[in-house]
């Protein structure tokens, strides 16, 4: 039995992993981060339009401030999010975005002087402060009331995952490449680390850590049309999940991003629109300003991909062989313009259409992007029930996006949370609960239990085709829980998905080898999609609202008198073939941002009770602190500093603080 | 293209299993040819109708990760982005030459990029420790923008794979090597200066091996600038051996 002794085991090497790992690293830890990929192929990379950081060098974010950050973010989560973990967030994103930049990111930077830009649909010039020349630059984004996504081009996720990967080489902290955790090691409430199988050579072994961390990403690859790449499988959601004891957040709440190349489902940047790209029907209409009046394209995400699909609906796509879809029109921007800030899709628009996006429209239609659902945690990043498991990232659900994510938040996300997260599992490490006190005998119980269910599906007599089933399972999640959803589709998509895991059971494995075995890695890969896939599909059954990306046909309206809750999923038994489901509600009268109207989207939520007394104990809170310092004003509405790291608190300093 | 009849493609997939001593040997497949398929589609079709233990990597699909490169008809490139139209009825696939083979069409790049990272210590080297509250430092926004040019290599191998010097010296650094040299000099956060470039690069493994064939630069899917990078390079780091 091979066992890997080490003080943090982080699964996954994105941007999340890889940050948390540094951290860990820095306090003095021993830290082994394992990844499916080399690290610098995670799909961080393929982050394009920017991260969030209200650092308002620009004269379109001047004034912004970690406020602003925080009221767009809980807008956007349609009041889903926790207040505290969003707090928490943009107090640390500037300083996340500084770090970068002494870490090497070329962010792009304030040229002063006038230039011009394209603003709803028309050419204006703006003006830059000489005082902000050479500071880092932001562009538009969704759902954004200032300028304030920090970029690289439009290949910032690449710029950030090469610049977080080197620093991790410069600690001298092992990536186990090509390697996956199958499973956890757990006991009476307490993680030791994970069964790990070496995809070269098909072999077992067992990682025993203090902490364990998981930073796999989303599970996008669950659906059919996904932007996601290929290795967003959510297995690292799926062995917490299995253990029984740790639980997943908010599954039902699933992104869809308004503009991915029809029909290949490839992402093309919001950036496109901030910039000043427009959206058209096939007639050439701008549309969504019939629909969003205030915000146009750059509503949130949900709001967006809703109403493009709701305009195709009304027969206005552009039909095509592989059905219809609509027009991204980004050339009145200009071919200087996507030369310097939008070279990836460029390159995207040539390579995969043949088209230059300078001169022609872009065939786009929503597709699934992201999964604010994940790993609950709390806001240290520690998972519930199972103390020594930490998550960040996509993969966690501590919960900053709600039901519904701000683009730029994500890839911001992953390196704030690596950084806090990080600091909070070295503190675990340090103290007596991180002693590690495991058995043998227990390892060798998970290791023999794995290996037994990688023996059954390479020597039973399963005949089911691992390709089939989660072919069909993609399919009913596309078809049956995406976009607009309605109870009796989602009721059948769950009746089908447990047919599939029943029958995923019996997949027959015909490649026999014992090592590098894609057909072996894809049968048990979909048994733990299903149950994922399962958690999604269940619990947006039974969340009779819509809120954020949930979307009911069948129940329009929000609903907080009912369902301002998360919804927490566990499998406590393997045998079950749905997950057992349980609410958590969110405290109205704790939040510093109580419930109400977005500013786009729907208006016509049904009132939690206590909305209106919390509403006026903030306006009278604001009131008697008349105009105090606004941190002093926060702290008496929402005291999050004691969730801060030390090495993280202070005033974050802008151009032009008094000081 | 002809919509009616599509035409029916031969991938000759060069298949090789060395865990299990299986010797490298040409395997045909046919398949349907589909409106803007890609290799990315055409061999996972292959996967899942003719063949599942057919090796090969791919990740985001996009060309933005660097994980498809493979030798196509030859010639080093992504898989992901190639669409099969501009190709012939038969095409040929080979694994990425110099990198370790896994089997099939799937090699080890991963250790090979983390060697260069740490030969050539590819980070920031700044002694001061960054002050994570302050305004940040600034710089110039031309000076950003020549930096990301060069930052957008997405160490998928393929100038490896299409380099003469790597053929005959394993230890040679590469282009994509010299180019994270050219990147780091060029960044004025990073305090090293020639003269510690010089002990990383300053010899036949480094930028004085190239034998300027410039395969690398032919091959470059980003269209990295990486024959004026070695140029460029190589006068510097013979300024400074001729002090």
């Amino acid at each position: 039995m091979r066992i890997v002794y080490t003080d943090v085991l982080v699964i996954g090497g994105g941007l999340a992993g890889l940050r948390a790992a540094v951290g860990a690293r820095r306090r003095g830890h021993e830290v082994v981060i394992l990844s499916l990929v080399p690290a610098k192929r995670s799909h961080s990379a393929a982050a394009q339009g920017g991260m969030q950081a209200s650092l308002g060098n620009t004269a379109k974010g001047e004034g912004d401030n970690e406020d602003v950050h925080f009221e767009d973010t809980v807008r956007g989560s349609d009041w889903g999010c926790d207040q505290a973990v969003a707090r928490l967030f943009v107090h640390a994103a500037p300083q996340a975005v500084r770090e970068l930049a002494a870490w090497g990111v070329p962010w792009n930077r304030v040229r002063a002087g006038e230039r011009e830009v394209v603003m709803d649909g028309r050419r204006v010039m703006l003006s830059e402060r000489p005082e902000a020349h050479g500071l880092i630059a932001a562009r538009d984004f969704g759902g954004t009331k200032k300028w304030r996504t920090c970029y690289v081009s439009d290949g910032t996720g690449h710029a950030m995952l090469y610049a977080v990967s080197d620093k991790a080489v410069a600690e001298g902290i092992p990536v186990h490449e090509r390697m996956e955790a199958i499973a956890l090691i757990h006991e009476g409430g307490r993680c030791h680390g994970a069964i790990v199988r070496n995809l070269v050579t098909g072999e077992l072994s067992a990682y025993v850590a203090k902490a364990t961390c998981i930073a796999t990403g989303g599970f996008g690859r669950i659906y059919r049309v996904t932007s996601n790449a290929v290795i967003n499988e959510g297995i690292g959601a799926a062995i917490a999940l299995e253990t029984g004891a740790a639980s997943l957040g908010n599954m039902e709440a699933v992104q869809f991003h308004p503009t991915t190349i029809f029909p290949a489902g490839i992402l093309v940047t919001e950036g496109c629109r901030g910039d000043g790209g427009l959206l058209k029907d096939a007639a050439g209409h701008r549309f969504m300003p019939d629909y969003e009046p205030e915000k146009k394209e750059l509503a949130s995400r949900d709001v967006v991909s809703r109403r493009m699909e709701e305009h195709i609906r009304a027969g206005h796509g552009v039909k095509s062989r592989f059905g219809e879809h609509l027009w991204l029109d980004i050339t009145l921007l200009g071919a200087a313009h996507i030369d310097g800030r939008l070279r990836e899709v460029k390159e995207i628009c040539r390579h995969f259409l043949g088209i230059d996006p300078a001169r022609d429209f872009i065939p786009v239609r929503p597709a699934q992007h992201y999964s604010m659902g994940g790993i609950r945690t709390d806001a240290r990043g520690e998972a519930y029930g199972l103390a020594g498991l930490f998550a960040c990232g996509e993969a966690a659900c501590w919960d900053l996006h709600g039901f519904n994510r701000l683009g730029g938040n994500s890839v911001a996300e992953t390196v704030v949370a690596g950084m806090i997260v990080g600091e909070n599992i070295a503190d675990f490490v340090e103290s007596p609960a991180g002693e590690l006190q495991v058995s043998t005998a227990l390892v060798q119980g998970f290791l023999a239990a794995e290996q037994g269910r990688l023996d059954a599906l390479l020597q039973g007599k399963g005949m089911e085709s691992a390709t089939d089933i989660r072919r069909r399972m993609q399919d009913i999640m596309t078809d049956k829980v995406g976009i607009f959803r309605r109870g009796d589709l989602l009721a059948e998509a769950v009746d089908e998905l447990q047919v599939l895991l029943q029958r995923s059971r019996r997949i027959g494995v015909a490649t026999k080898r014992p090592g590098s075995n894609p057909e072996l890695v894809a049968a048990y890969r979909v048994q733990k999609m299903l149950k994922l896939a399962l958690c999604v599909a269940y619990g947006a059954l039974q969340r009779t609202e819509s809120r954020g990306a949930h979307y009911r046909e069948d129940c329009p309206r929000r609903d907080d008198a009912n369902w301002l809750m998360r919804t927490l999923a566990s499998w406590n038994d393997p045998f079950q073939t749905l997950p057992t489901l349980a609410y958590e509600a969110l405290d109205v009268r704790g939040m510093e941002l109580p419930p109400g109207w977005r500013g786009y989207g729907a208006r016509d939520a049904i009132e939690h009770p206590a909305t209106a007394s919390r509403a006026a104990e903030v306006a009278a809170i604001r009131e008697a602190f008349g105009h105090a310092d606004r941190a002093i004003v926060q702290q008496a509405l929402m005291p999050y500093e004691h969730l801060v790291p030390l090495r993280f608190r202070g005033h974050n300093e802008r151009l032009g603080d008094p000081r | 293209m002809s919509t009616d009849t599509p035409r029916q493609l031969t991938l000759r997939i060069l298949r090789s299993s060395p865990g299990e001593g299986i010797a490298p040997h040409w395997q045909d497949f046919r398949v349907d040819e589909a409106e803007g398929m890609t290799l990315f589609i055409a061999l996972n079709e292959i996967r899942d109708t003719l063949d599942p233990s057919l090796q090969f990597d791919f990740v985001c699909r996009a060309g933005i990760c660097g994980s498809c490169g493979m030798l196509i008809d030859g010639r080093p490139g992504l898989a992901c982005r190639s669409l099969t139209r501009d190709f012939g009825p038969l095409i040929t696939l080979a694994p990425l030459p110099v990198f370790a083979l896994i089997g099939d069409l799937s090699v080890d790049t991963g250790s090979w990029m983390r060697g260069t990272a740490e030969r050539l210590e590819t980070w920031i080297h700044s002694q001061a420790e960054p002050d994570l509250t302050a305004v940040e430092a600034r710089m110039e926004p031309e000076l950003a923008e020549a930096i990301y040019e060069l930052d957008r290599c997405i160490e998928c191998g393929c100038c490896v794979a299409g380099c003469g010097t790597l053929r005959m010296r394993e230890d040679f650094v590469g282009a994509v090597g010299l180019n994270k040299i050219a990147r780091f000099r060029l960044d004025p956060r990073d305090e090293r200066s020639d003269e510690d470039y010089y002990e990383l690069i300053g010899d036949d493994s480094g930028v004085f091996g190239c034998m300027s064939l410039l395969g690398c630069h032919d091959v470059c899917p980003k269209g990295l600038p990486l024959q004026t990078q070695i140029a460029f390079l190589r006068r510097r780091m013979v300024a400074v051996g001729l002090k």
